[in-house]
């Protein structure tokens, strides 16, 4: 065994992946973003809270949403027909980027979400979407083959059930409003709140059993 | 968002409809694999602007009509190994589509 210490051949130099040349985007970006502090449009501190606020939003308001629409008929069939109003009606403001629809899961029908042209996202409702909704692989399988991709995710659908799959083409966002689990009768809306995952309003999962 | 329009939807609920497959220049909001396929409006979605105006700073007006479209996955895909029940279903603007060719 030859002594290390004298080294004459080259380890292979992995650079990071941000130390190379800014992008044009990037160099536009930081120009826009200096011009706008500049000029008093936009301070520093607002920009890195709305960047905080946007990292830590998750699936917990979703949540909130689905538990609601359980308890309440009424609720549930306003969120359906009109999800931006029924969402306002609990203070929840989707703004003026996109629509959002609410589909909902039943014994014949199982919704799935996938957007293959990009990686539309309800992120007000679930926050940031995971790396394998955005990813090609996901976004072109679950058209073609939902039952083998939903099998993956360990959702079973029987052939009796529908598999219904939602591209979002256009402007409009859509979240999965899944079937209440059994064993939870009597249960508040902050106990239903905890079965429902980030999955289960895509389509990937079922809620939690009780 | 859903805006103004000039013009009355073209097509119903119900309406059997063909997906355009032509070759826009620039973006656009019709995947490849939906092109030249025929399916069912089963929502109408409101009047938006044309996206593909949009991407170019443009207005986008008149608003377009955008269609819920449902279509059937062991029709879609030859070899689709799923029930028959299972749809597909995409947001298509009217501009994309016509009236199903009736054979």
């Amino acid at each position: 065994m030859h002594d290390h210490h004298d080294h004459d051949h080259d380890h292979p130099f992995q650079p990071d992946h941000d130390a190379g040349p800014a992008t044009p985007y990037e160099v536009l970006e930081l120009a826009l973003r200096e011009l706008l502090i500049e000029k008093g449009i936009l301070t520093n501190a607002e920009i890195a809270g709305h960047i905080d606020k946007m990292a830590t939003r998750n699936a917990a308001l979703g949540a909130k949403v689905v538990a609601r629409a359980w308890l309440d008929p009424a609720f549930k069939r306003h969120l359906v027909d009109d999800t931006r109003a029924a969402l306002m009606s609990m203070d929840i403001d989707i703004g003026d980027l996109a629509e959002y629809r609410v589909v909902e899961n039943t014994p014949d029908v199982h919704n799935v979400i996938v957007c293959t042209l990009c990686s539309c996202y309800p992120k007000l409702l679930l926050g940031y979407p995971p790396s394998w909704y955005k990813s090609v692989t996901y976004r072109s399988r679950t058209v073609r083959e939902p039952r083998a991709v939903l099998k993956e995710f360990g959702v079973d659908v029987p052939d009796s059930t529908e598999v219904r799959v939602h591209d979002s083409t256009a402007d409009l966002r859509y979240i999965v409003l899944p079937m209440r689990p059994s064993g939870t009768e009597g249960w508040s809306e902050e106990q239903l709140a905890t079965t429902v995952s980030r999955d289960s309003m895509i389509g990937t999962a079922l809620p939690k059993p009780a | 968002m859903s805006a103004e329009t000039s013009r009355p939807p073209k097509f119903r609920l119900g309406d059997h409809v063909r997906v355009d497959d032509r070759e826009p220049l620039g973006h656009c909001r019709a995947p490849h694999f939906i092109r030249g396929r025929t399916g069912t409006v089963v929502t109408i979605q409101g009047a938006f602007r044309d996206p593909e105006r949009l991407a170019y700073h443009r207005p986008g007006l008149p608003a377009l009509t955008l269609y819920k479209v449902r279509f059937d996955q062991c029709v879609l895909w030859p070899d689709y190994s799923g029930p028959e029940r299972d749809r597909l279903e995409l947001d298509i603007y009217e501009n994309w589509l016509e009236p199903a060719p009736t054979t």
